[in-house]
């Protein structure tokens, strides 16, 4: 293959990985501001996205879209629950308290992990998509899959967007965000606000495992690396920053897939992780983000 | 006159520091009432209490003969108390007319009462699009005000409000205090100026370290500055 076609190819994959990537950090972004939380269990709840969404799957024969259809709505509703529950039972009783909430996170993400493996086991499981349709360009064929996945996190994003700007309760939600103390003086009741983001956080990395889950399989320590990618995204974006989270999502998406097929995928990782180390020393609040007052 | 709001004997701290001492005060329905005292006295706390976001120890505060203390500090609000804190706090991503609207969303109020906000305050008019912490430190301290009213209180608990304000606009803000009070509102009014606030009170109460001191008519100390001099240092 030539060089251009090559890029183009290189250039999907690294969309696909960005648009994944964006849900999931979106996801963490949003708790991140109006909570000013770290939720380090955020990597479990994109696993259990993918585990439930494998489960459900597999409860309907048939054609492969039936089943891919009830995860894609079953599945982030589930792991949103179980967020709400996470928030009522532990997140809440510390107060919201920012350290005492990331050792929290760390024993739920601990636990998350183990109970997955107790029972769903260690196999990585695929979840058939829901149509098996290659494009013919004229270099390559490529999965139309792949390209609805980058859609469909276009349209989520695009949602999540109008909702934060021009419904009541994403009015709500960044009042909360702005001064939750002043927020309550005029009737917001704050914690059940930051149970409703919990959940909506939990269930974008749900919904973002139910789109991958076709091309990469469910597996109990699935959550790892894009936790810490998620954390790449949030910093070098900026706090709470959605434009900010976007772009750099789709900067680490796009230099991973191009680096890595070009060079070596250890280099993609290198070069992030330095872009992270120049972001924290010379713009730590991120590209996007404004400083704290 | 009845009580519109009574504060009965709290008691607050932060962690280990007890900061009001058993403060007691009466708001009477329809009247301006006035709480000086000197910096660190507690009187942002004593506001604080009343709206639920600093925890009541132990006595009671009763609005129209029914219990505040207790309920979460977002139904507070809802009863018709409306709030400028201190430093005017205001949601400053959000822009003017989001900040308004919050304050709408409180007890459900809709065009009328934006409309009756914006004509006391019409600068904030041409900016409804501006984000609010772009805003003038004036014009700041006008949208706290403004978002408050959008309640349409019949209570309201100013913290400092002429802060920042040129002469002028104390002076319209006084107006739409004396306007209130006509119309049956109550207000509790912190205010380090003196002169600004015993222009607009009926009554003021003086607090001392977290404690009750004299509560006493203006009128008394429109002659005679002891009190004032006592409990303020001026
Ligand atoms: N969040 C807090 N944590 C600990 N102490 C506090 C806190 N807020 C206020 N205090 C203390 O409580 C006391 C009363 O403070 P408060 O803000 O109520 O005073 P104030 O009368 O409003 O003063 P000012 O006129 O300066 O606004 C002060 O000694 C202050 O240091
Ligand atoms: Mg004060």
């Amino acid at each position: 293959m030539a060089f251009g076609p090559y890029l183009l190819l290189a250039s999907l994959e690294g969309l696909v990985t960005a648009a994944v990537l964006a849900l999931m950090a979106l996801g963490l972004s949003l708790v991140f501001g109006v909570m000013r939380v770290v939720n380090v269990a955020h990597g479990e709840f994109y696993m259990l996205g993918a585990v439930i969404a494998w489960w459900s799957a597999s409860l309907i024969s048939g054609h492969p879209a039936l089943g891919f259809l009830l995860a894609l709505v079953v599945s982030p509703l589930i792991v949103a629950a179980i967020a709400l529950l996470s928030d009522r039972l532990v997140l809440r009783r510390l107060n919201y308290e920012p350290q005492a909430t990331i050792v929290a996170t760390i024993g739920l993400l601990y636990i998350i992990q183990q109970l997955a493996l107790t029972f769903y086991g260690p196999d990585a499981r695929p979840v058939q998509a829901p149509f098996d349709m290659r494009l013919a360009l004229p270099w390559f064929g490529y999965s139309a899959y792949k390209l609805a996945i980058i859609a469909a996190s276009i349209f989520l994003i695009i949602a999540t967007w109008i909702g934060l700007t021009r419904t009541k309760a994403g009015l709500v939600m960044r009042a909360t965000q702005s001064d939750p103390d002043t927020a309550q003086a005029f009737g917001i009741p704050v914690d059940r606000v930051y149970a409703v983001v919990f959940a909506l956080g939990a269930g974008m990395a749900a919904l973002a495992a139910v789109l991958i889950v076709p091309i990469q399989q469910a597996h109990y320590l699935m959550g790892q690396d894009p936790l810490l990618l998620s954390f790449v995204v949030v910093i070098i974006g900026g706090l709470g920053s959605l434009r900010g989270t976007v772009v750099a999502a789709l900067f680490i998406g796009l230099s991973d897939g191009i680096i890595s097929m070009f060079f070596s995928p250890t280099l993609a990782k290198m070069l992030a992780t330095l872009l992270v180390a120049l972001v924290l020393v010379f713009r730590p609040q991120g590209l996007f983000g404004t400083a704290a007052r | 006159m009845s009580a519109a709001l009574l504060v009965d004997g709290i008691n607050c701290s932060y962690g280990d520091v007890q900061v009001l001492h058993g403060l007691s005060i009466e708001i009477r329905s329809g009247e301006v009432h006035c709480l000086l005292g000197r910096n660190g006295a507690g009187k942002t706390t004593a506001l604080r209490a009343i709206m639920g976001l600093v925890r009541v120890r132990s006595g009671k505060i009763t609005k129209d003969g029914m219990e505040l203390t207790g309920l979460p500090a977002h139904e507070v609000p809802k009863t018709g108390i409306g709030y400028v804190p201190q430093g005017r706090r205001l949601f400053t991503e959000l822009t003017v007319l989001e900040n308004l609207q919050i304050g709408l969303m409180t007890r459900g109020k809709g065009q009328t009462t934006t409309d009756e906000v914006l004509q006391l305050f019409p600068v904030l008019r041409e900016r409804l699009k501006q984000r609010s912490g772009t805003l003038s430190g004036g014009e700041q301290q006008m949208l706290a005000m403004a978002r408050a009213l959008c309640l349409e209180p019949d209570i309201l608990l100013l913290d400092e409000p002429t802060e920042g304000l040129q002469p002028s606009m104390i002076a319209r803000l006084r107006e739409a205090i004396l306007a209130l009070r006509d119309r049956g509102v109550s207000t509790l009014l912190v205010e380090q100026r003196v002169d600004a606030a015993l222009s607009v009170a009926d009554r003021v109460s003086f607090i001392e370290n977290g404690r009750n001191r004299e509560t006493v008519d203006v009128a008394l100390l429109r002659d005679d500055r002891t009190l004032v001099h006592r409990y303020v240092g001026v």
